[in-house]
């Protein structure tokens, strides 16, 4: 592969490193790990979702999960492509906005009622909307909703996706993204955790 | 779509069915192209793997990732435990269909269904004994957002027998349902 794994490379996993040994062993789910960032941030048919969007979702979604290595390498492929330096400020606002604890939210009526738990009902401000446009600004609010409250999801939020002017394809691209960076976010976590553990280990012995 | 939905109120081992909230592609227009992105050709009856297969380079990707995760069993951890993350972690995010296939994956490997049935019930706070309580708080803490997994919880999982590439294999499985979950509570519902 002529990129190096990105993943890797967010968790600061070294060649021949412990770590490295250890992904090697699940080299079909490293290599796919890959292949799932590189379709939908280099697709081969970026018509349903533009690649400028797609930049701007990655910003907002990794940046709602706080301060880290994944959060500044979307913020800076944002500010890089083209129109993204043009939206920066308004995704920073708004990750600012958006900046909550979860997963939150209702269960059907039922006997999981109990657990149903209150929180942010994220709408993008109205200062934001004229640089994000309708599409993002849909866009924005959906991704909170997945990312905060996935069981709140109703078929009322694909009708927003629709009328807002996403296609059907591109509502599953842009699905796959978010859900994705919720993987991707998590993983680099887990491994930087623990290589930090190790770290320690050895200095101390 | 359907107008005989029948959405489950509770967390079950039962098998469930999934009903998309937008258009699936028809089975009659796949192309290669798109089989590919399927991976198993038989998940062309499936509405939910029709659906995503309206982005089949992603969908291929993603149903490699997932295989290798669970089903790649020459080492690491036994697929019981990552069933366990998988439900644990469908459980804590509200998927009640994803936590339904996992959790009945996780009785069939670990034979312990009763206390797979204790963690749909009483949730992810239920005593399941230390081994199973480390992998499910673990999943736990990597599902918040902001994320909460720490050394503690690797210090945990070490205690309760765990090494670093089982470690890795919980890791990995956890992550991967908060894609999974996500996508199957917000394109769609179950239906009993």
């Amino acid at each position: 592969m002529s990129m190096q794994d990105i993943i890797d490379t967010l968790a600061g996993i070294e060649p021949g490193s412990a770590l490295d040994a250890i992904r090697a062993r699940r080299l079909q789910a490293r290599e796919n790990a890959q292949k799932s960032y590189l379709s939908l941030f280099e697709p081969i048919d970026a018509g349903d979702v533009s690649l400028l969007e797609r930049a701007a979702v990655a910003a907002f979604v990794t940046g709602l999960h706080g301060e880290s290595p994944v959060a500044t390498f979307y913020r800076e492929k944002l500010a890089a492509g083209a129109g993204g330096a043009a939206l920066l400020e308004s995704i920073d606002a708004e990750i600012l906005r958006g900046k909550t604890s979860g997963p939150y939210g209702s269960y059907p009526a039922g006997p999981l009622s109990v657990e149903n738990t209150a929180g942010l009902i994220y709408r993008v401000s109205a200062a934001s909307k004229p640089s994000l446009g309708a599409r993002l600004a849909a866009a924005l609010e959906h991704a909170h909703l997945l990312l905060f409250r996935p069981r709140d999801a109703a078929s009322s939020d694909m009708k927003a996706l629709l009328d807002a002017g996403w296609s059907t394809t591109g509502i599953v691209t842009f699905s796959q993204l978010v859900a994705f960076l919720s993987f991707q976010v998590r993983v680099v976590s887990g491994l930087r955790t623990l290589a930090a553990v190790n770290a320690q280990k050895e200095a101390a012995s | 779509m359907s107008a005989t939905v029948n959405p489950p109120v509770a967390f079950t081992q039962d098998e469930l069915g999934w009903v998309s909230w937008i258009d699936p592609l028809p089975e009659a227009e796949l192309t290669e192209r798109h089989y590919a992105g399927l991976v198993d050709r038989s998940r062309a009856k499936s509405e939910y793997f029709r659906l995503l297969v309206r982005d089949p380079e992603v969908l291929e990707a993603r149903t490699k990732t997932d295989k290798d995760i669970f089903y790649n069993v020459a080492d690491g951890l036994p697929r019981a435990e990552r069933e366990l993350a998988a439900a644990a972690t469908s459980r804590y995010n509200g998927c009640i269909y994803c936590a339904s296939v996992h959790a009945r994956f996780a009785s069939t490997y670990s034979k312990r269904r009763d206390d797979v049935q204790r963690l749909l019930d009483e949730g992810v706070k239920a005593d399941l004994g230390e081994r199973w309580n480390a992998v499910v708080k673990a999943s736990v803490a990597l599902a918040a957002t902001p994320i909460a997994f720490g050394p503690d919880n690797i210090a945990e999982l070490r205690r309760a027998g765990l090494d670093d590439a089982e470690i890795v294999d919980v890791i990995n499985g956890a992550s991967f349902f908060n894609w999974a979950n996500r996508l199957m509570l917000s394109l769609g519902e179950p239906s009993k």
